[in-house]
């Protein structure tokens, strides 16, 4: 009798347990070339897993929130895990799409193993120095040479000559500077690095760079650990996105643009950073507008994507990521300003709607 | 005459001085060791404390029922605690029939050359990085397999947990007084007979013990989750998809700069301590009779 | 075992037989897993890989040893803590404490091992970050500023905060071990000392002095816990790959550099070169944990042997 009831109970263990596994996955466990989630989840439900950038972390938490009401079925699940994680995670296929903002250069699009990746910029952001110094009343102005020098290491102290000379009267501590970068592959660092070494020969990174050269401050990851560690640690410098700073109440530093003027960093200056070239940007939308011309432009900004196939081999799941697009795109840009982002101008929208129409599933459009 | 007990008295004192100045250091050190282990045990309360604290400062039900959501609208850790549960119950489900089952070979057919070997294995592997396991599991599973999810995330949970039972379910299993064995066979039963219906019961609380320590440790093990389960922001009771956990909720808030992610980690990591402290104050509990 | 084997035996063997190869079989695939991707980088930096401090994914410079150097400094201070503290609370819990006392007291040092990694990190960032910070490395700064190790900016976020934490997380350990292996030396040795008018401390030295090998198993098992702990490291080191005399600066270990960096490693060249930096983590962590057993086994071997 004994016997027998345990024998039972291990056995219902077994069952229940290959039971469970069974009725969960959507999928038998081999086709993997779908990637991402199941199609028909519980009830209905689409599911999409997304994976990149911190910078625009906030807007997409609201996108996905919101494109929910509209749309019940869809779950959306976007991870903030850095521009290089969610490229990987792309490129690989465990993720329906991946988030940049730094664009993939031709090698990296050659090693996406789905085919075709589209970029769809989705909204403007702002890279901003962000600071944690007791006993300022006014944010910092700092010159392009400056922040390189601070970056560098070469500028120590915060009363150090460099920063008094752009603000005057303004009574800076004799304190040292730590400077918090980002310890994993940003698209926010890359455009930093952008920023940087177009304003300075000193600057060794250029060009498409997701990491910091090495040796100065402390490291930490995703926007959230650098505006972490600055507001927790006193006397750090980072640099992160607009929202970040705002979000947290820290200062943030004004910039002098190529035109010689120092500006905040605000939805009018980076949309004036945008509108130099939007009219001449390619049709794959990779561009990068740091440093841009123009009286009002804000040095550091920049278009961030979702990097999507443009052939979608789930029917249900491909139209929702389309859908999705299409609408962040569109009705989600009014989400933008209160976040402190910038919305696409008219032109890049035009050229995004031409490349979500490419989006196809067995040969057939997504979006008619 | 006189010479001999002066001699014999100065000795004496000095044999005094030499005793009382070892029974000095030997209550110093009887004092430092006693605060070595008020000092340890000052700072666990400490840990503790602080946690019990803030946890409770940041519980309210809201955050136990909610999912996450956007900055500035709230949220809640519900989801992480399912997945936590569901992750860690299913990782129990595959872990603990395994490592008894070589927990018991061990006992009772592990005395030559293959069981040595394997007994050895499973003690190193006990102490094994837990991030090693989680890009083991994430290369070999999760990369075939084309996504993160739930299963991948119990699945390296239960490889760190096979060899921690194994081996204390051995231990319990050599306790069983070799008498029981005997009079069983003694009986005529075969073998099996004698394990599976005399030994094993014998032995179970202890490897209930056992068992519900490897649980205990597990569910707290944030490593092999960052790259096998990743995260979700929604309920999911689906194991085949990237599913929350406690553990990943509280190390992604603890960096981020949001006061409300911070109170979302404490109130999740005094959930989490709670549940075990329960297990281990249980266990200490069923095993008090033992000395 | 001269029985006849019935059908039932052959079975159940084979299934706990199938369960005990499942452990071997883990290794080895974790082995030849982490091997196998280690090529790329084994073939193009060979032995350099262990001494170049270059570590630069974006130029394509993988070197490890900013991270041997961050896990071996953090695991050594920790180490350099903790034992003094382990073998005191150790020494408290055999050789002095009343049994009616001394268990609770055990309760609660071992209690200290079942604190999850991640909440260690998150306590570490929120009160031992700002208490290094203001005190303890203020402290330190002010009055031995004058040695290398203790200049540098001071943060609270870097090698010390780590090591610190280290080293509380491996007290538990370190004890339980030493604990166990002071009760397994027979108390003929404590009394025979005691009779030629040993005091307390002197017969605890001749326990020490005997269980000596096992005591350094102990410490032994504790650095091998210490090499392989991330969550809580990674959380308050700062993570940088750099090499530093300072213990005030940020640092990098080998299990952080992973948890933090995995996930982005597209480039092959760069992935391999992070296996590589795992397999060396998952081989000495397994040689240093045989070690300990071996150092250990070796004294409580005869345990329960209170003649």
């Amino acid at each position: 009798m004994k016997t027998n009831l345990r024998l039972i109970v291990y056995l219902s263990i077994l069952l229940s347990f290959s039971l469970i596994f069974a009725a969960c996955s959507g999928q038998p466990m081999g086709s993997s070339n779908s990637g991402g989630t199941s199609g028909g989840g519980d009830g209905g439900d689409v599911r999409l897993v997304g994976s990149g950038a911190s910078f625009p972390k906030p807007i997409y938490e609201k996108w996905v929130s919101e494109f929910g009401k509209v749309n019940k079925t869809a779950k959306i699940d976007y991870q903030s895990t850095g521009s290089s994680a969610g490229i990987k995670a792309v490129q690989q296929q465990t993720a329906d799409f991946g988030a940049s903002d730094a664009p993939m250069n031709d090698d990296e699009l050659k090693a996406a193993q789905g085919g075709d990746l589209l970029h769809i910029p989705t909204v403007l952001g702002a890279v901003v120095v962000t600071y944690n110094v007791e006993g300022l009343s006014a944010p910092l102005r700092l010159s392009p040479q400056t922040v390189v020098d601070i970056f560098l290491g070469k500028v120590k102290k915060w009363n150090d000559e460099k920063i008094k000379a752009d603000n005057q009267g303004v009574n800076l501590p004799d304190k040292d500077i730590t400077v918090v970068y980002r310890s994993d592959g940003s698209g926010t660092t890359n455009v930093f690095n952008n920023y940087l070494g177009k304003v300075s020969p000193d600057w060794t990174a250029k060009g498409q760079n997701m990491t910091l050269p090495q040796g100065v401050g402390i490291g930490a990851q995703r926007n959230d650990g650098v505006m972490g560690q600055v507001k927790q640690t006193p006397n750090t410098i980072g640099y992160v996105e607009l929202t970040f700073a705002k979000a947290n109440n820290l200062p943030v530093a004004v910039l002098k643009n190529s035109a010689g003027n120092f500006v905040e960093a605000n939805i009018e200056t980076v949309t004036a950073a945008a509108a130099d070239s939007a009219a001449k940007t390619p049709d794959d939308l990779r561009v990068d507008i740091t440093n841009a011309a123009g009286a009002n432009a804000y040095p550091i900004a920049s278009y961030t994507y979702i990097l999507a196939y443009k052939d979608q081999k789930d029917a249900v799941k491909g139209k929702l990521l389309a859908d999705f697009l299409w609408w962040a795109t569109h009705d989600g840009q009014s989400f933008a300003k209160d976040l402190h982002y910038a919305p696409l101008p008219a032109e890049i929208v035009a050229k995004v709607e031409t490349r979500l129409k490419m989006m196809t599933n067995a040969g057939q459009p997504l979006r008619k | 005459m006189e010479n001999i007990a002066d001699t014999k008295q100065t000795n004496f004192a000095s044999e005094q001085k030499a005793r009382n100045r070892r029974r000095l250091i030997s209550s110093l050190m009887t004092t430092l060791t006693a605060a070595c282990a008020i000092f340890v045990v000052g700072l666990l309360l400490i840990i503790l404390g602080y946690i019990a604290v803030r946890g409770v400062a940041s519980l309210n039900l809201q955050f136990l029922i909610d999912t996450p959501k956007p900055v500035g609208e709230g949220g809640g850790i519900g989801n992480a605690i399912v997945g936590s549960f569901l992750m860690t119950g299913v990782a129990s489900l595959i872990g603990l029939p395994v490592g008894i089952a070589a927990g018991v070979y061990l006992a009772e057919y592990g005395d030559g050359w293959f069981g040595h070997i394997v007994r050895f294995v499973a003690d190193t592997m006990t102490g094994i990085p837990s991030i090693i396991v989680g890009i083991f599991v994430f290369t070999v599973f999760v990369l075939p397999m084309g996504r993160q999810s739930g299963f991948a995330g119990s699945l390296a949970l239960a490889i760190i947990m096979i060899p921690i039972v194994a081996r204390t379910t051995e231990e319990m299993i050599r306790l069983v007084p070799k008498s029981m064995r005997e009079g069983a066979l003694a009986l005529g039963a075969p073998n099996w007979r004698v394990t599976w219906d005399i030994v094993l019961p014998a032995a179970k609380s202890g490897i209930a013990t056992g068992a519900m320590l490897a649980i205990a440790r597990v569910s707290g093990e944030t490593a092999p989750l960052l790259f096998t389960a990743l995260n979700s922001r929604f309920y999911n009771f689906h194991l085949d998809q990237p599913m929350a956990s406690l553990t990943v909720q509280i190390y992604n808030y603890a960096t981020g700069p949001f006061e409300i992610e911070w109170k979302m980690a404490w109130a999740a990591t005094l959930i989490l301590m709670l549940l075990i402290l329960i297990i281990n104050v249980a266990v200490r509990y069923l095993t008090r009779r033992r000395f | 075992m001269s029985q006849t084997n019935t059908i039932g035996d052959t079975i159940f063997r084979a299934i706990l037989l199938l369960a005990a190869a499942s452990i071997l079989l883990i290794v080895t695939a974790i082995i030849v897993m982490m091997t196998q991707n280690s090529l790329p980088s084994i073939r193009q930096y060979g032995f350099s890989f262990l001494t170049s401090s270059e570590w630069n994914p974006s130029a394509g410079l993988y070197g490890a040893l900013p991270f041997i150097y961050g896990t071996v400094v953090s695991s050594v201070i920790a180490v350099i803590i903790s034992v003094p503290l382990s073998l005191g609370i150790a020494i408290f819990l055999t050789e002095q404490a009343s049994v009616r006392f001394g268990r609770p007291i055990a309760f609660l040092v071992e209690l200290l091992a079942a604190i999850p990694s991640v909440v260690y990190g998150l306590w570490g960032i929120f009160v031992l970050a700002p208490f290094v910070r203001e005190y303890l490395g203020a402290f330190l700064q002010n009055y031995l500023g004058f040695i290398p190790l203790f200049q540098g900016r001071l943060t609270g976020i870097g090698m010390l905060t780590g090591a610190l934490i280290l080293a509380i997380m491996i007290t538990p350990i370190i004890t339980a071990v030493v604990r166990d292996v002071l009760e397994a030396v027979p108390t003929t040795q404590r009394e025979a000392a005691l009779a030629l008018g040993a005091t307390e401390w002197e017969t605890t030295r001749v326990v020490l002095s005997n269980a000596a090998s096992g005591i350094a198993g102990a410490v032994v098992l504790g650095l091998g816990r210490a090499i392989g702990e991330t969550m809580a490291v990674t959380m308050v080191i700062g993570n940088v790959p750099q090499i530093t005399a300072s213990l005030f600066e940020p640092g990098y270990t080998i299990a952080s550099v992973l948890a933090a960096n995995f996930a982005e490693a597209r480039d092959a060249l760069y992935f391999s070169a992070l296996i590589e930096i795992g397999l060396i983590l998952f081989l000495v962590t397994f040689v240093v944990n045989a070690l300990a057993k071996l150092l250990v086994i070796g004294v409580t071997s005869g345990a329960g042997q209170k003649a």
